[in-house]
């Protein structure tokens, strides 16, 4: 794991600019040069020199069709960040492109890296001096926490249930094959090949079923998470309306009426946005409404962006001040609405709450100031201030790659199969199929396995 | 009184399967060295079942052998039945397995204690450890004699404060009957040592002559006698095998069992030990199984002289009216009568995570433990630690470097490093499933894996290692030729290929080509192949498996590498794990007390996460720079 090669994408995402794919490690050149098209005729990798850019196509094999036009810079071993050798490609076909790319080069045989691991590698290879070690170690717990929780937050729900399911199917059938072997003797119901390639090819499209839930234009579709919040009836609903310019929330002017999450797609000035309309925050004694108010500050803690909205025609409450401090950590711009009535609120106050924080007038009834609020997240966007959450997108590629991995040695046990390879040869290819999945629930098969055998079948002396 | 009895380098308490082996090592390197046992009569003795290997026991046992222990050698001259299990399935998973004659197995062991050079023989019972500034340095025995010693290994197997358990009595007792020893535990716990309690059992044994075999099913040995010993032949120790039998337990077997589960101390929580679960007592498999309308009983014959039988499958702590009125129920077993009662067994063991893979003690420099002292289960397990322990306290002795196995060397290391690295919750049996490189330790090959390592510790001879390395470069050669011996698609080619049903040449092809397809083994393609010399047939089984499974064997090695290259990676013994911030408290824990050698260990222990291991390897970086400033 410390030695191999890895990959990952290097910039922050953005569907505008360039996306640098990096991979390093002794295979880097190798890898990429199965996957790079030179310009010049026959012209490959290995043979170009240290530190160069290298014009051409990466190509998918399957169809051979080129991907995109990269520049691609090789940097050799031990001249390099990591000082192991380290290519870079530098591809300009938006997200879905440098995603694609990605998983080319994992294909190939590179491990997706875990988070910090490229700083991790170079410090360990002596390229970062000792001041900068604490750093990598924070980059390390920090990437991983956030990975962690990104991880547990795709996690739930139907994924988790079929992932269960696989990964309980696999670990009858490899225990069954254990006990046969560790216990010879015992009347257990040997598997046949026949049964084993029943269980298998289903374990095989389960996993199939399953890759097919992570698309590659997800990030897109997820967008910058975008969160409307204020305190009731300021006009949180009005303006998801008239952003997306359709009714869809109920709008009324009775304080609660939003008592659960919306959420909308779409874009402004070309910028998936996927807008959530909050239960208004207060304190409140109403069931219904304060699950929708818990239901709030959770995405408040989830959100990319926070649109913070006050009424500009009354002083600043006590719930305003509850919800400015919950907020103080996020990119956020704060809108004053209702700035065409007479302003009693206290900016001077407010400014000093919010920082620098972005203020802007508006009043949705009269669409004065929609403009600017759009020109504001398109200005965020642009300058790398607000980003979509990566780690959703990582872990949906890691989890990808696991997947496939797992597909991959399933094929692995069906042509050992086909090739009458005895049953302990199977196990071995089986119990890659279980670490594969186990990459993304976090258990190996080790610690499960010996209990399953004993709880499935009545073993010992 | 106290009184002193002289100076020794190395000391072993316990003469069991550990004892034996950890004896023998020190005193074969020369070492002077003394051995315990509470009695002499039990050396080496089988308190269980009667037999010796089976799945991945037998991988250990030739592992033992290979390098340079006794186990292997005394089974194959005192076995009366020998099977090869598994040969139905692939080579890294068939398994030797011997019914041995258990009094025969003792008493020829003992022998060869009693005559090997350097080694004294001394019953009595060690009451204390004795040890100043965190060193051993000796033993304290009933008499109040002291003997002193630069290395103690600890090899008490299920002896210490000992209690026999079946229905509603109680005999604080070693195994068989034996005098337990009731006065060690309180010196280790006074030195710091954390102590368990583990249980196991026994079935009852039963008289032959009581017994009706014609109501059950004869299980012969095999034709083909494979030694567990690489320095034997398979003329040298061949003989006439004597049978097992099988028979069923059933409904009313089953009856028997639940009417009386209120009278069993296992259910009425008079045992307290925790049991095993993959040896599960008979009243333990009716109650968690109980859709199962029989269990598998196998009758083993204790020795050659005797009528003790063995009833394998019916492990038991009930009362003895109980054990014997189930027994009865037994298609066979109508009349029998019990010789021996079956019953469960406490004692003290320790937590193993105490140990370095060395299997010395971590805060105890020169005290060693071993086998089931150390909380694991089986005559094998507790041979392997007990020569590994024995070597390193010899090794220690003499001032030289320390072995250790890994777990890409042999089930020994695959053993030795889930104790000390994992722990374990109950006595820890080896099984093929928990040796990660399956495939490349094989019980045909522990004498390539490991006869070199034996013959730097100095328990190989000159000339075995000579037959060794010649052994080794048969196999070499034999492979490059058969790459490089290309047949054409000739008649006589393709004949062969036809009556052996395989497809045929479409070009030329090699003979390794040949043997890759699972078809065809080295022996069909003579007639094809003429520059083929003779060659031993254990030279032929590595080069048929070597090539048949050579797609597989190439991964694992790969994998070996990698596995190496984090075992490599050494833990400065200096550091400390309380200085580093960013490691969770639950990880920094683990690592504080078990102290991994290796970054390589350091992963292995649960609860300690990937993330963890990157802080770890940036913070030792950080910490070699500032040392090495």
């Amino acid at each position: 794991m410390m030695y191999d090669t890895i990959a990952a994408v290097a910039t922050p995402i953005s569907p505008a600019g360039i996306g640098i794919i990096r991979i390093s490690g002794e295979e880097a050149i190798n890898l990429v040069d199965n996957i790079f098209l030179s310009k010049k005729k026959g012209k490959k990798l290995k043979n170009v020199l240290s530190h160069t850019l290298n014009y051409g196509y990466i190509i998918d094999s399957k169809n051979n069709q080129a991907v995109d036009e990269v520049l691609v810079s090789v940097m050799k071993a031990p001249n390099s960040f990591t000082t192991e050798n380290v290519v870079e490609i530098n591809a300009h076909g938006g997200i879905v492109v440098v995603q694609k790319i990605l998983r080319l080069v994992l294909d190939q045989g590179a491990r997706l890296a875990e988070p910090g691991e490229f700083t991790k590698r170079a410090f360990l290879n002596g390229r970062i001096d000792l001041s900068q070690a604490e750093a990598v170690i924070d980059v390390i717990n920090a990437k991983t926490e956030m990975a962690l929780d990104a991880s547990v937050n795709q996690l739930k729900g139907a994924v988790s249930n079929k992932l269960n399911t696989i990964k309980s199917h696999l670990l009858q059938l490899i225990a069954h094959i254990e006990a046969s072997i560790d216990y010879p003797e015992y009347d257990l119901q040997e598997l046949n090949d026949d049964s084993i390639y029943k269980q298998v090819n289903n374990i095989k499209k389960l996993i199939e079923s399953l890759l097919d839930t992570y698309d590659d234009g997800r990030l897109i579709k997820e967008g910058i998470k975008t969160v409307i919040i204020g305190k009731p009836n300021v006009g949180k609903s009005s303006l998801l309306n008239t952003l997306l310019r359709e009714q869809r929330a109920i709008v009324t002017n009775i304080p609660g009426t939003t008592r659960d999450v919306l959420e909308e797609y779409m874009q402004i000035h070309g910028i998936p946005l996927r807008l959530i309309d909050t239960a208004g925050i207060r304190e409140t004694e109403d069931i219904v409404e304060k699950i929708g108010v818990e239901k709030s500050l959770e995405k408040i803690v989830e959100a990319d962006l926070v649109l913070l909205m006050l009424d500009a025609s009354e002083h600043l409450s006590e719930e305003d001040f509850n919800i400015l401090e919950l907020i103080k950590e996020k990119k956020t711009i704060v809108i004053l609405n209702k700035s065409d009535l007479e302003k009693k609120i206290n900016i001077k106050q407010l400014e000093e709450y919010i920082n620098d924080k972005e203020i802007i007038y508006m009043s949705v009834k009269n669409l004065d100031g929609m403009n600017q609020l759009e020109e504001r997240i398109k200005d965020m966007f642009m300058v790398g201030n607000i980003n979509m959450n990566e780690n959703v997108y990582i872990t949906s590629v890691r989890h990808k790659n696991a997947l496939n991995k797992a597909i991959k040695s399933t094929d692995q046990v069906l042509e050992a199969l086909a090739s009458n390879m005895p049953v302990d040869l199977l196990a071995i290819d089986l119990t890659n199929i279980y670490e594969a999945i186990g990459e993304i629930t976090g258990d190996s098969v080790k610690e499960d396995l010996i209990h399953q055998i004993f709880s499935q079948f009545c073993l010992g002396k | 009184m106290p009184f002193e009895e002289g100076n020794f380098d190395v000391i072993v308490i316990g003469a069991g399967h550990a004892g034996c082996e950890a004896a023998l090592a020190p005193a074969r390197l020369g070492l002077k060295t003394v051995v315990f046992a509470v009695n002499l009569d039990s050396i080496a003795m089988m308190p269980c079942n009667p037999s010796i290997g089976g799945t991945s026991k037998g991988h250990l046992v030739r592992e033992i052998d290979a390098l340079g222990g006794q186990m292997g050698i005394n089974i194959d001259k005192t076995y009366i039945q020998s099977k090869m299990l598994n040969t139905g399935k692939g080579p890294a998973v068939h398994s030797l397995r011997a019914q041995a004659d258990k009094f025969k197995y003792s008493k020829t062991m003992k022998n060869v204690l009693e005559n090997t050079a350097n080694l004294q023989i001394r019953q009595s019972e060690v009451t204390d450890i004795l040890i100043e500034d965190n060193q051993v340095v000796g033993v304290k025995i009933l008499s109040g004699a002291i003997y002193r010693a630069k290395a103690v290994i600890i090899a008490t197997g299920t002896y210490l404060k000992a209690k026999c358990i079946y229905g509603d009595v109680e005999v604080y007792s070693g195994p068989n009957g034996l005098q337990a020893a009731n006065n060690l535990s309180s010196s280790l716990i006074k030195s710091g040592i954390e102590l368990l309690r583990f249980k196991t059992g026994t079935p009852a044994r039963i008289d032959k002559k009581s017994l009706d075999f014609s109501k059950m099913e004869e299980q012969k040995g095999d034709d083909k006698i494979v030694p567990f010993s690489f320095t034997h032949t398979e003329e040298e120790i061949s003989r006439d095998q004597i049978s097992c039998w099988l028979t069923y337990t059933n409904h009313e077997t089953h009856q028997v069992i639940k009417n009386n589960l209120d009278r069993s101390p296992l259910y009425g929580g008079v045992i307290e030990g925790t049991g095993p679960r993959y040896c599960p007592s008979i009243e333990d498999k009716v109650v968690r199984f109980h859709d199962k309308d029989r269990h598998q009983v196998f009758l083993e014959p204790e020795g050659e002289d005797t009528n003790e039988m063995y009833v394998q499958g019916m492990s038991s702590s009930l009362p003895e009216d109980v054990q014997r009125d189930m027994l009865r129920t037994l298609p066979g077993l109508e009349n029998c009568n019990i010789m021996r009662t079956g019953y469960a067994i406490e004692y003290d063991c320790i937590n193993p995570l105490q140990l370095k893979p060395t299997l010395e003690f971590k805060n105890i420099s020169g005290l060693y433990s071993a086998g089931q002292f150390n909380g694991s289960s089986g005559y094998e397990e507790a041979a392997a630690q007990g020569l590994i322990a024995g070597i390193n306290a010899g090794l220690k002795a003499l001032n030289k470097e320390e072995i250790i196995i890994d777990r890409s060397e042999g089930y020994i290391g695959v053993l030795i490093d889930d104790l000390v690295t994992k722990g374990t919750r109950e006595p820890y049996r080896m099984m093929t499933s928990r040796a990660e490189y399956r495939l490349l330790l094989r019980q045909d090959n522990a004498d390539l894996r490991l006869t070199e390592k034996g013959y730097k510790v100095g328990l190989i001879d000159e000339g075995r290692y000579q037959s060794f390395l010649n052994k080794k470069k048969m196999i070499e050669d034999e492979i490059n030729r058969l790459n490089n011996t290309i047949v054409g698609t000739t008649d006589r080619v393709q004949k062969l290929l036809t009556r052996l049903q395989s497809t045929l040449l479409r070009s030329g092809a090699s003979i390794a080509d040949l043997l890759r397809r699972p078809e065809l083994y080295y022996e069909d393609l003579k007639e094809i192949d003429e520059a083929r010399k003779f060659l031993p047939l254990d030279v032929i089984e590595q080069v048929n498996i070597h090539l048949k499974y050579e797609g597989y064997i190439s991964k694992q090695i790969k994998q070996v590498e990698q596995f190496k290259k984090l075992e490599r990676r050494m833990i400065p013994s200096d550091l400390l794990y309380e200085e580093i911030k960013s490691l969770r408290i639950e990880a920094k824990q683990k690592l504080i007390q078990i102290k991994p050698l290796s970054i390589g260990q350091a992963s292995r222990i649960s609860g300690v996460s990937p993330a963890d291991v990157s802080v770890l390897l940036v913070y030792m970086e950080q910490f070699n720079r500032k040392k090495s400033v």
